[in-house]
């Protein structure tokens, strides 16, 4: 059945109206046009469609459109602000953590959400609330130590 | 027989693996015997790259350097490296340079972006190209300044005077954006990399900021007006027959439209999601055929099917060899199959129109794809041009297109562009897997622990490393079946992640280690007494010094493990420190030290 659902989305309200049982995924790679956010798998398993609703990090291939009515939905596109790339994509490209690039939108949204949750977060917390995202390349290493370089710069600029 | 045809006998879709004697029989007599099908693949490929440098690079009148390559960038960094060495020879910043990928319509001819071949086999070509523009240029600078050409050097994009750089001429007002018609009849020597200032440099990606903003285009990024999103019929398992099929169910989805011919069955709509609501609404019976093996018989099969051994190396006489060991090990080394699973899926999309197509897909052979699309809509194949746009990986599975061909066929009959993009289980069901292989190793020792025989045998993951490194005075290795092709496998194999190296050096290095272990030797001493090769010494050296690694008697249940390979030319050795629960299996890799001489390194962090 289709709805009209009304949500923000990189900081500016969207009203769409679909069918509200629609993965968000596809609303947002087809109807939407974001092409940033990626299918891996369409199981959860993967990461690579991760996006932020309401602070936390989710599988939008898993995630029904109808629920971000009336929330806020960051993607990898809404995370330049005033044309700077945040400390997250900025510390991606100085760590050479990014090779074929297709996990990256999904990596660096579910450190985002890790990193506005728990600004003084440890390796082994980065390592186990990136368990859920996978990348083939073998980036993984410096994926960490990218994440480790945005959590102090995010840090420092809280202060 | 074409470069693109031997390119295909080795990465295509549905070619046996290459038998040897065919191999010769089609390229002639003549040639040594252990002429290598790698070997002539090289050679072909380098055949294939034109000779005129303006296939390689344009030079705008701003100044800007464009740079074709029909390789294509999935990860591993040629946007950059490539990059780099044409800047090197052009005498042009690194950042005036714009790479232009796996385009078949602008970039020369390419065999396809695997092997680890870019850099050492096209690499060169660019340069060449690159060296002979820039000396063109002085000559033009020097007509142009009215200066001797001794006088004149290139830099930074520019012709100047040596003694007064006033005098001075940009590349961009030396061309004004045309084809450079002027060619040396001699090609200037390229430069040695003592010489080098832009390569041998960590130099940005400049591809990182387009992925880490969403920006980059993958195959499944490129929307075009009109296009639908189809979904195609799969069988659930290789070989399975269509017997019926019911698309009611799926007609009743609004604005869908339902494809039939013959077994080529595939739903399109203007969305995704609702493509594959239609596709589950398909009811679709199959005759299954018999399976032919399974994961336990599968190496029963491969042993009894594989063909005549291609004999890789033959040295001494191996009976002789036999007489001298006093100590005899007989082993067999088993590999399974493995999924390359990159990130992204096989992604296609196809416009096809009367008489021409175009199509975005995410491939390792742009050129090898536009000649089987070609093929299959009926075109030349110079109608047909592919673009790889960035490929989300693809560690050799991305050198078959099955996806691009079910979108060329659904585009021509639809009218329409179409993307094809695989799910995750049609990227496991029409992957063409690394293939079981086994390997027999039969070898001996002498009283002083020196390798007096060995004796080897792959079966189906192909020749590449299977090459002895050690010191052995009587030796035969052979190889039966590749990687590539159906063959006795259930489904597709192909190249996987250094092709054939996986597996032969998985059997070699384990069967040094059986041998090490039963003369109570530690495995890198025994190494060390067995290499002659003064290269491979160093190298294993190296990583073993870094580690740390102290001398112990093989197996010293420390968890430490060494092996050390030639893969085409690069020498590596590995370190490794590993921890296993005993009790459940569990096994984690505390540290690994990896040493690597591969030549001059044109990018140390893509090296890295």
């Amino acid at each position: 059945m289709d709805q009209t659902i009304r949500f923000k989305l990189n900081n500016r309200p969207v009203s769409i109206t679909t069918d509200g049982g629609r993965e968000l995924l596809w609303v947002l790679r087809a109807d939407l046009g974001l092409t940033g956010t990626k299918y891996g798998c369409g199981q959860n398993q993967c990461g690579a469609c991760t996006v932020i609703v309401n602070r936390e990090a989710v599988r939008s291939c898993q995630y029904a459109v109808k629920d971000v009515a009336g929330k806020e939905v960051i993607t990898i596109e809404g995370l330049v602000q005033n044309g700077k790339l945040h400390p997250l994509q900025k510390a991606f490209v100085q760590q050479g953590a990014v090779q074929c690039g297709f996990c990256s939108p999904g990596m660096i949204l579910s450190a985002y959400s890790l990193l506005i949750n728990k600004p003084a977060i440890s390796r082994a917390e980065i390592l186990s609330g990136m368990d859920g995202n996978l990348c083939r390349c073998g980036s993984y290493g410096r994926i960490v130590d990218a994440i480790q370089t945005a959590a102090q710069e995010m840090r420092g600029r809280a202060k | 027989m074409t470069p693109n045809e031997i390119d295909s006998r080795e990465f295509g879709e549905s070619s046996d693996p290459m038998d040897r004697r065919e191999f010769l029989k089609l390229i002639g007599p003549g040639l040594f015997i252990f002429f290598s099908i790698e070997d002539s693949f090289l050679l072909a490929q380098a055949r294939g790259y034109p000779e005129d440098f303006n296939a390689y690079l344009k030079i705008g009148e701003d100044g800007r350097v464009t740079c074709f390559t029909g390789k294509i960038e999935m990860g591993q960094g040629i946007v950059a490296s490539l990059a780099q060495m044409l800047a090197e020879e052009l005498e042009v910043p690194y950042n005036s340079v714009t790479m232009v990928t796996g385009d078949t319509r602008l970039c020369p001819w390419d065999g396809g972006t695997n092997g680890s071949r870019s850099i050492k086999y096209f690499g060169p070509a660019l340069r060449a190209a690159g060296a002979e523009a820039r000396e063109v240029l002085i000559q033009l600078a020097a007509l142009q300044l009215r200066l001797p050409q001794d006088r004149l050097v290139a830099k930074d994009g520019r012709v100047s005077d040596k003694s007064d750089p006033r005098k001075s001429v940009s590349y961009g007002a030396l061309t004004k954006g045309n084809t450079i018609e002027k060619h040396l009849e001699k090609k200037p020597a390229l430069k040695p990399p003592s010489a080098f200032t832009v390569c041998g440099k960590s130099l940005p990606r400049p591809d990182a900021s387009e992925k880490v903003t969403g920006k980059a285009q993958f195959a499944g990024d490129i929307r075009l007006p009109g296009m639908l999103y189809g979904r195609v019929l799969r069988p659930p398992a290789h070989g399975a027959k269509l017997k019926n099929v019911d698309v009611s169910g799926a007609k009743e989805i609004n604005d869908v439209r339902v494809v039939q011919e013959g077994e080529f069955v595939a739903v399109l709509h203007s969305l995704p999601d609702q493509a594959d609501k239609a596709m589950a609404r398909i009811k679709a019976q199959f005759e299954l055929p018999e399976a032919v093996a399974d994961e336990k018989t599968i190496h029963k099969r491969l042993m009894e099917t594989a063909g005549r051994d291609n004999v890789i190396e033959n040295k001494g006489d191996l009976s002789q060899g036999r007489e001298l060991a006093t100590v005899k090990f007989d082993e067999i080394y088993y590999t399974p199959y493995v999924a390359h699973a990159p990130m992204e899926t096989h992604t296609a999309v196809a416009q096809v129109e009367s008489d021409s197509a175009t199509l975005w897909i995410s491939t390792q052979r742009p050129f090898g794809a536009q000649e089987e699309v070609a093929k299959v809509l009926g075109l030349p194949a110079s109608k047909v041009r592919v673009i790889a746009p960035y490929v989300g990986g693809g560690f050799g599975g991305k050198s078959q297109i099955g996806q691009a061909v079910q979108a060329a066929r659904l585009s021509k009959i639809v009218g329409r562009p179409v993307l094809v993009a695989w799910t995750r289980e049609e990227e496991f069901f029409y992957d063409t897997f690394m293939p079981a292989a086994a390997v027999k190793i039969s070898s001996g020792l002498n009283a002083s622990n020196q390798i007096v025989f060995w004796d080897y045998q792959v079966l189906f993951a192909g020749e590449r490393s299977s090459q002895n490194i050690y010191n052995v005075p009587h030796l035969r290795t052979a190889s039966r079946g590749g990687f590539s092709g159906g063959g006795p496998h259930p489904f597709g194999t192909g190249a996987w992640r250094g092709p054939g190296s996986n597996t032969n050096i998985f059997a070699r290095e384990s069967h040094i280690d059986v041998m090490a272990a039963k003369a109570g030797m530690d495995p890198v001493e025994f190494r060390m007494r067995n290499l002659a090769d003064k290269r491979m010494i160093r190298v294993l050296r190296a990583a073993v010094d870094k580690f740390g690694w102290k001398p112990a008697k093989a197996p010293s249940g420390r968890g430490y493990g060494v092996a050390c390979l030639d893969y085409l030319g690069t020498y590596v050795a590995m370190a490794a420190e590993i921890k296993v629960d005993k009790g459940g299996g569990r096994i984690q890799v505390n540290r690994i030290v990896h040493a690597q001489d591969m030549g001059p390194v044109i990018n140390p962090e893509g090296a890295r």
